[in-house]
């Protein structure tokens, strides 16, 4: 049978209806009310994404007393200096503002008898986050001009004029197909966000058997956005930055509101505290467990005994608004987190510039250097420390952009309807489902798991490796990358899904090794722990590592950091063609 | 890390492969109509989204042996929601022996 043909168009196409996605389809649809937009889901916006089970708390806020200057502080120092101060100020400065939409929508946000939002530390609002998901989507639903398209996975950009070195090309939409029926959908809009969060899945998770999923990032945000966005030669940021989260041993649980909640300290098996010994950027703490680990100090946890039994209530309740496993294994055992003090461990490490600062290099009206193509979200990168409320705040400046470049005339349909693309994706789809392949996609995941765990510092390889075991992984992963799609035997559309799951996973893979590989130092321990450089080199390294993909390889280049509040020429047209370089001549790198 | 669904129980409405982020679910044909499926367990994340939309309270969430111990799977959890309400209904054999309840009015403590 074959494959049939859907094809849409709208002002806006939103790849990816989660936190940021849906936050740029509210804004934009508020802002004009005539745009016609089109929000393209690989599940549905009911539950998608990170927010599916609901979060603990909004972690990135301006507290009172505080500037967004002390946010950017913050996330810089953390990231050990590898950060765009310019974005995470335009970020900060749009944080308050999207907290106060969450709560007109219905989040609940605690109070004190003043009115004023009560704080969690420094950055920090305490919430019900349960439903803020259901909360966000819903609000988009209701919205006349905002069509959502669910369970459509997005796996290819339309892209005019080629993405050779010397005409880049222009995004005029996108293709992708059913998870369930047998459909080629193909998008066409003079102006694209993609919002499909980080990647999960690189590395062979803390679980590699039967709770495989059991992990801390969602598994089924597999990457697509970075992919489509390298293969249509956009500059990506800082992926060598890889997230290692420190999580509850076996349910993976986040281990902040037992930190920063009820001030559990991280300790030994002997009892001692060791989290001062090595810092407390998120990095330290992940590299402090597994040294002391190493050291044969091991096991480590959040010393959580003695916090009273009251406390442990009140664990198990926040745990079931975003974490249930959690609670469901305390309530199994018979044990609370009074009476036992909690296991930690560190992941396996994701791609995820929600965290950590992977991801598109955009401006700071979150354009990416492809014209038409926008990023918001755990996708965008140079801004860590983003979380639901910065994800929330770049959908918000990704739309305002939208909106001026539409309106300006920057980006505009295309005249042309040439559907290259859309052709062979078609003749792609139809032999993924008839041919009789000898691989399937299951067994090229595990291979790529297993070669990114030995050779390029996975959980195996206590986070670390060397410069030759990343030139091992890269000739694995380019293997597993030529493997012909005709080889791999998919039988229903579910399978079709894993592919290109996999399939963007490599391509996020490759370009990994080429930044871990680019950076000759130490910086962030566990988060790239370079065996061959393993001190911090800043004459050499206080820089982005960049690259572009180009004819079928990874161009990696530095970039000098950027400036707080950089002077800006007047008029958005100068701002986005200095800073694209699509538009300006090519960058000296 | 998964769930079980009992098929006694489904009515086959379909809520929760609606809410699945995975897409995880689907109807199969059951006894008595279409009943829903869940294809691959392995998949499953664990975010309890079908647990918390099941009006039936026919989805049982459990811990896999290889993060839970040879009789953690024994202990599931349902949830019933009433009102602002969530009780979260903890069985070891089939059998409740503790109930959590969640106000959704309320935020967090920590
Ligand atoms: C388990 C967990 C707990 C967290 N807890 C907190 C917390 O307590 N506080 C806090 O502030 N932050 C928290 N965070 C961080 C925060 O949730 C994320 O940074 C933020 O939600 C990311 O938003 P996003 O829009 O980039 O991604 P998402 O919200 O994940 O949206 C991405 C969307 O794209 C869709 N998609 C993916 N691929 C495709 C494709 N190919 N085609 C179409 N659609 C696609 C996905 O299904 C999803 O809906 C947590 C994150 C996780 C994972």
């Amino acid at each position: 049978m074959p494959v049939t043909t859907v094809r849409k168009s709208a002002d806006v196409l939103i790849i990816g209806g989660g936190t940021a996605g849906c936050y740029a389809a509210l804004t934009l649809s508020e802002r004009d009310p005539e745009k016609r937009i089109l929000v393209v889901e690989k599940a549905n916006i009911l539950r998608s994404g990170c927010l599916a089970a609901g979060v603990n708390a909004l972690n990135a806020y301006i507290t009172k007393g505080h500037t967004p200057d002390f946010y950017v502080d913050y996330a810089l120092r953390d990231a050990h200096g590898i950060a765009r101060e310019d974005l995470l100020l335009s970020m900060s400065e749009h944080l308050n503002e999207v907290t106060e939409r969450l709560e007109d929508l219905g989040l609940v946000i605690l109070k004190d008898e003043n009115g004023e939002y009560v704080a969690r530390g420094n950055r920090n609002l305490k919430i019900n986050g349960e439903n803020i998901k259901p909360l966000l989507a819903n609000a988009v639903l209701a919205l006349p001009n905002v069509e959502v398209l669910n369970e459509v996975n997005v796996v290819g950009l339309h892209l005019e004029g080629g993405a050779s070195k010397d005409a880049p090309g222009v995004v005029t939409g996108a293709y992708g197909h059913g998870v369930r029926e047998e459909v080629l959908y193909e998008f066409r809009a003079p102006a694209v966000l993609v919002a499909t969060g980080g990647a999960a899945g690189i590395y062979r998770p803390n679980h590699p058997g039967f709770s495989r999923h059991k992990m801390w990032y969602s598994p089924f945000n597999t990457g697509a956005g970075y992919a489509m966005g390298i293969l249509a030669g956009a500059e990506m940021t800082t992926f060598e930055m890889r997230f290692i989260a420190l999580r509850c041993k076996d349910t993976i649980a986040p281990t902040g509101t037992l930190a920063q909640g009820v001030g559990a300290r991280q300790v030994n098996a002997l009892g001692d505290v060791y989290e001062d010994k090595y810092g407390l950027t998120t990095s330290q703490r992940v590299w402090g467990t597994v040294a002391e680990t190493k050291a044969g100090r091991g096991p480590c946890y959040l010393r959580t005994v003695g916090i009273g039994e009251d406390a442990a209530g009140s664990l198990e309740k926040a745990y079931l608004n975003m974490e249930p496993s959690q609670t469901l294994k305390w309530v199994a055992a018979g044990k609370n987190a009074n009476e036992e003090n909690v296991e930690i461990e560190g992941t396996e490490p994701y791609i995820t510039g929600g965290h950590t600062a992977s991801g598109y290099w955009v401006d700071d009206g979150r354009r990416t250097t492809v014209p038409g193509l926008y990023a918001a979200g755990d996708v965008a990168g140079g801004s860590p420390q983003k979380y639901v409320t910065g994800a929330l705040a770049e959908g918000l400046l990704a739309a305002s952009s939208i909106e001026e470049d539409l309106n300006s005339g920057l980006v505009a349909p295309s005249s042309s309807d040439s559907v290259d693309s859309a052709t062979s994706f078609a003749t792609l789809l139809q032999d993924l489902l008839e041919a009789e392949g000898n691989v399937t996609p299951e067994e090229l995941e595990a291979a790529l798991q297993t070669t990114m765990d030995t050779y390029a510092g996975g959980i195996g390889s206590g986070y670390e490796f060397t410069e030759s075991s990343l030139d091992e992984a890269k000739a694995r992963v380019r293997e597993l990358l030529a493997v012909p799609p005709l080889q791999v035997s998919c039988s229903t559309m579910r399978d079709v899904t894993h592919y290109f799951e996999v399939r963007e996973r490599l391509v996020v893979a490759e370009v990994l090794l080429a930044h871990l590989k680019a950076r000759k130092e130490t910086r962030w321990h566990c988060f790239a722990e370079n065996k061959s450089f393993p001190e911090q080199d800043d004459e050499g390294f206080l820089c982005y590592v960049n690259s572009r993909y180009r004819d079928g390889a990874v161009e990696t280049f530095t970039r000098p950091l950027s400036e707080r509040r950089p002077e800006k020429t007047a008029g958005t047209e100068r701002d986005y063609r200095d800073f694209t370089g699509r538009w300006a001549n090519e960058h000296s790198h | 890390m998964s769930i079980r669904i009992d098929e006694q129980a489904c009515v086959g409405c379909g809520r929760c492969i609606r809410v699945c982020p995975g897409s995880l679910l689907k109807l199969v044909p059951g006894e008595t109509g279409g009943v829903a499926a869940i294809e691959s367990p392995e998949d499953c994340w664990g975010c309890v989204s079908c647990v918390k939309e099941c009006a039936f309270s026919a989805i049982h969430f459990y811990l896999a042996e290889d993060i839970s111990g040879k009789d953690g799977p024994r202990t599931t959890m349902q949830v019933r929601a009433e009102g602002p309400l969530l009780h979260w209904d903890f069985s070891k054999d089939g059998a409740l022996f503790r109930t959590i309840t969640v106000d959704r009015r309320n935020s967090n403590d920590y």
